[in-house]
């Protein structure tokens, strides 16, 4: 029995870890992105089966080479996975991520190209209003849900068009943007960039440090903040969150404004930037496509368990094996490839809690193995009490 | 079963058990909740996986890993909670998973001529062509049992079978079961209704708090006795009080509408009372006639479309929740589940619920970590709320009882004058009960209004200082517990008497 108690003790500290929430979140994501790169190679050993390791490795350290680059195209994704995840927390799939990311592009454009602003403050003012777009876009299916309980996923849906074409339109008709010639607007003027980090060869920028300190300011929010309580608990139980004096309709609008802000920053973020290479950003081509890094935020937000932490790590990660997935077109590969292996990453998280729980029991089976084998030493001692046992029946 | 243990993090919910179960025996399972019984089932049918232990079969080891093993060892249950298809028929949801058919071709006419036959054999009057949805609950439970008997099984587990049923229908069961047991069949069966276990079982196995405490001829023993073994110490059925010294008016409801959710009347008609500092009113009736609506809009849950509401001198008439909490109105809401917890949150998160707004526990918007904790502690050692982890436990973790106990310690502690407690005892066994009896008259004592809103009889007739009954959404009779009979009682809840005179010119 003495033997039995502490074995006990001494696997405690390995148990409280690998028992903690964050802890089978974390090893869930690791194990999507396993079997996701697993299944990945697969496709490539399909698509291509002799340069298949040659074009996985670079999938998978290409974009080591290029960090800076990581870093300049997780910034965008970052901020809208935030916005989906945030108003996940609360019970809301904020599918617009993209119109309001469009809408924060445009307002970001619009103080770039219309207001005349000294050096230092231009760029901030043009972040700013890129989140105040955002926040009009986020706002407007909040206001839906809230009052006339329209489900926040049609709208938000429906924003990401009418917010699509109402920018291109907008654009097209602005004489002071568009040069038709080009089919798209202008280079913003120098003074309302975001001021790069001076990584050589590279974009990136102040942008990602402002995105991973909004993540943290979040993370803050839900877990210290009695707006976060009360957002989490509508989130887990709306009846509860009522019946306990809430204000709903208010943390709804309030959610969804906060979501459009975060997605609309990501656009300003995304605009703003500096790149070397042309046509990327500084400038916006109405060709009438949603935004991608709307729905790359969907992703992200899945992947990262909607915890604003998680979502910073997971935006650099897909951000990651996107770069690797440019680099495999060296080796003939589609970057549409790319695209499945991080669809498949997706489709293995939503997975992730039954993983999760496999894993838990995998530990806890070879933990109790060994556990057997210093009970054994003990065993006559259990024969004992059994038998007592077996005396009472 | 021998020696079966089963652990949860932080929870050792079956503590070494041994249950041996005869051939033609009903075998009554008896604890508090959260002794472990239901896991000690779901581990006999293959739910869980006990971490040690055997489970042996006429003297054989076997292995249960899921209940399709069960199900081939002979041993079927029927669960709290039915596992029925809602749109089937009820044949189609007997043969679910057993379907006779040739080809992939479903063969009815030879499945519905066994059931017709198990059903005659056994009295279980059912209608095979019968939709799951359409049909009583007391309907739905025989279709479980026959689902158990159309698959020949030997060995019947039934999980709290009664707690759904009218008396009436719980006759009935008992029969049933006391008939398959003398046909051979052996039975399980879980509950804590000290009365259904003297009528109808045989033995009985105790367990509390995870452990095996012994099992016991049932011609043998009392009900006393039984409740001894169960919660460890002596229970008092009824409820020890003083008279009611009723002070001033709290709670003052005049001409109370409320519509109705799922037709087009009302569901609560012109409804007016007073409660009373010091006095526990009861809104007493049978399912369905009001009380939940009345209490959504008291409590500001529900809008209501005529009358006003004064508590404690102040028009709440169209006050916000948040603001009837602070007016004073503490409120245990019916279902739990629900409205009281948010069952993903710990316990200390929950314990703050209804107060996280307050400066004790909040600074420019930041919660205040140490005193919820601090807060949780005190509650924890003061109501004697149990859980795994202490204030760090999910609530979803806990047993029923204590999370009762949890809301009951959140609601009493928090500032209030009046008291909504509404069905605050359901599901729950003696020891928890009583518990939450004493709470109530304390309460009571303590100065404050006290509403109980009721449907178990002796609840109404034991706990409450004036009884109103509440039939189709009026209240149609004043009654005092002192001076009334439970038959009395029927009669107004029933709605074969009324008696409103009383209840004007209280209002008046």
């Amino acid at each position: 029995m003495q033997d039995n108690n502490n074995s006990k003790k001494s696997g405690f500290t390995l148990k409280s870890i690998t028992q903690s929430k964050g802890f089978s979140a974390f090893t869930a994501a690791l194990l999507a992105i396993a079997l996701g790169l697993i299944v990945g190679f697969l496709v490539m050993l399909v698509a291509d089966p002799s340069n298949a390791v040659k074009g996985f490795n670079s999938v998978l350290s290409g974009g080591l080479r290029r960090i800076g680059d990581v870093f300049y195209f997780a910034t965008p994704i970052l901020m809208t996975g935030l916005a989906v995840g945030f108003a996940f927390k609360m019970g809301l799939f904020n599918i617009g991520a993209s119109g309001q990311y469009t809408m924060g592009m445009y307002f970001a454009l619009y103080v770039g190209f219309m207001w005349d602003m000294p050096k230092g403050i231009h760029w901030v003012v043009a972040v700013f209003a890129g989140m105040i777009g955002g926040m009009l876009w986020g706002f407007i299916p909040g206001i839906f849900k809230a009052l006339l309980n329209v489900n926040e996923v049609i709208t938000s849906i429906m924003f990401n068009y009418i917010g699509m074409y109402l920018v291109d339109m907008l654009i097209q008709g602005n004489s002071n943007m568009y040069v038709s010639s080009m089919t798209r607007t202008a280079y913003l003027p120098s003074s309302v960039q975001i001021p790069s980090l001076g990584i050589a060869g590279s974009n990136v920028n102040f942008g990602i440090v402002l995105a991973v300190i909004i993540g943290i300011i979040l993370y803050i929010v839900l877990q210290k903040t009695t707006f976060g309580y009360e957002l989490k608990a509508t989130g887990f139980n709306k009846s509860a969150a009522d019946y306990a004096g809430m204000k709903g309709k208010r943390n709804i609008i309030l959610t969804m404004v906060i979501a459009g802000g975060l997605a609309g920053l990501g656009g300003a973020f995304a605009i703003l930037a500096p790149s070397a290479i042309a046509g990327s950003s500084m400038t916006y081509e109405p060709i009438n496509i949603i935004a991608a890094n709307g729905f790359n935020g969907i992703a992200v937000a899945l992947l990262g368990n909607a915890h604003p932490i998680g979502v910073i790590f997971s935006s650099v990660f897909i951000s990651h094996i996107q770069r690797g997935g440019t680099l495999a077109s060296l080796y003939g590969y589609k970057p549409e490839i790319i695209d499945i292996v991080i669809a498949v990453i997706i489709y293995f998280s939503a997975f992730a809690m039954i993983m999760n729980s496999a894993a838990a029991r995998f530990i806890k089976t070879r933990r109790e193995k060994r556990h057997a084998v210093s009970e054994a030493k003990s065993i006559g001692d259990k024969d004992a009490s059994s038998e007592t046992k077996e005396a009472k029946k | 079963m021998r020696n079966i243990t089963k652990e949860f993090p932080g929870i050792i919910a079956n503590d070494n058990i041994t249950l041996t179960l005869k051939r033609g025996e009903v075998h009554a399972l008896l604890g508090e909740n959260g002794a472990g019984k239901s896991t000690l089932m779901s581990v006999l049918f293959g739910l869980y996986q006990a971490e040690k232990g055997e489970i042996r079969k006429n003297g054989e080891v076997v292995k249960i890993n899921n209940p399709n093993d069960a199900n081939a060892l002979g041993i079927g249950m029927v669960h709290q909670h039915f596992k029925l298809v809602e749109i089937f028929t009820v044949l189609e949801n007997i043969i679910l998973g057993v379907e006779p058919n040739k080809m992939g071709f479903l063969e009815k006419s030879e499945a519905r001529k066994k059931v017709v036959e198990l059903s005659e054999k056994y009295g279980l009057k059912v209608n095979p062509d019968a939709v799951i949805e359409k049909i009583s609950v007391g309907m739905q439970q025989r279709v479980e049992i026959l689902k158990m008997l159309y698959r020949d099984n030997e060995i019947l587990i039934f999980d709290e079978p009664t707690a759904v049923l009218t008396p009436q229908e719980i006759e009935e069961l008992l029969q049933i079961m006391r008939g398959f047991a003398d046909e051979g069949k052996s039975i399980l069966f879980i509950t804590h209704k000290l009365n259904e276990i003297m009528q109808v079982a045989d033995r009985c196995t105790v367990l509390r708090k995870g452990k095996y405490i012994g099992t016991v001829d049932v011609k043998d023993t009392t009900k006393e006795e039984l409740s001894k073994m169960m919660v460890g110490r002596d229970i008092s059925f009824s409820v020890e009080k003083e008279p009611a010294e009723p002070k001033d008016v709290v709670l003052s409801v005049r001409g109370v509408t409320v519509p109705s959710q799922t037709h087009k009347n009302n569901a609560v008609k012109n409804v007016s009372f007073d409660v009373r500092a010091g006095e526990i009113v009861c809104l007493a009736g049978i399912d369905g006639n009001g009380q939940t609506e009345f209490v959504s809009a008291l409590t500001g849950l529900e809008k209501m479309t005529a009358g006003t509401i004064t508590l404690a001198g102040k028009d709440i008439t169209k006050a916000s929740i948040r603001e009837r909490s602070k007016a004073g109105m503490s409120h245990i809401p019916e279902d739990r589940h629900k409205h009281g917890l948010v069952l993903d949150y710990s316990l200390e998160e929950n314990m703050i619920l209804q107060r996280y707004w307050e400066p004790a526990f909040q600074k420019h918007g930041f919660l205040k970590f140490d005193a919820m904790r601090k807060y949780t502690e005190e509650l924890v050692k003061k109501f004697d709320v149990r859980s795994g982890q202490g204030p760090v436990t999910i609530a979803r973790s806990m047993s029923g009882g204590n999370q009762q106990k949890a809301i009951l310690a959140r609601e009493i502690d928090k500032k209030h004058e009046l008291l909504v407690a509404v069905q605050p005892t359901r599901g729950l066994d003696v020891g928890a009960i009583e518990y939450i009896h004493k709470q109530l008259v304390e309460r009571r004592d303590a100065g404050k209004a006290v509403l109980l809103v009721s449907l178990e009889l002796d609840e109404v007739m034991d706990v409450s200082d004036r009884i109103l009954v509440m039939y189709e959404g009026e209240i149609v009779g004043e009654l005092d517990p002192k001076t009334t009979t439970v038959e009395e009682l029927g009669l107004y809840m029933s709605g074969a008497k009324r008696n409103t005179v009383k209840e004007i010119n209280h209002a008046g």
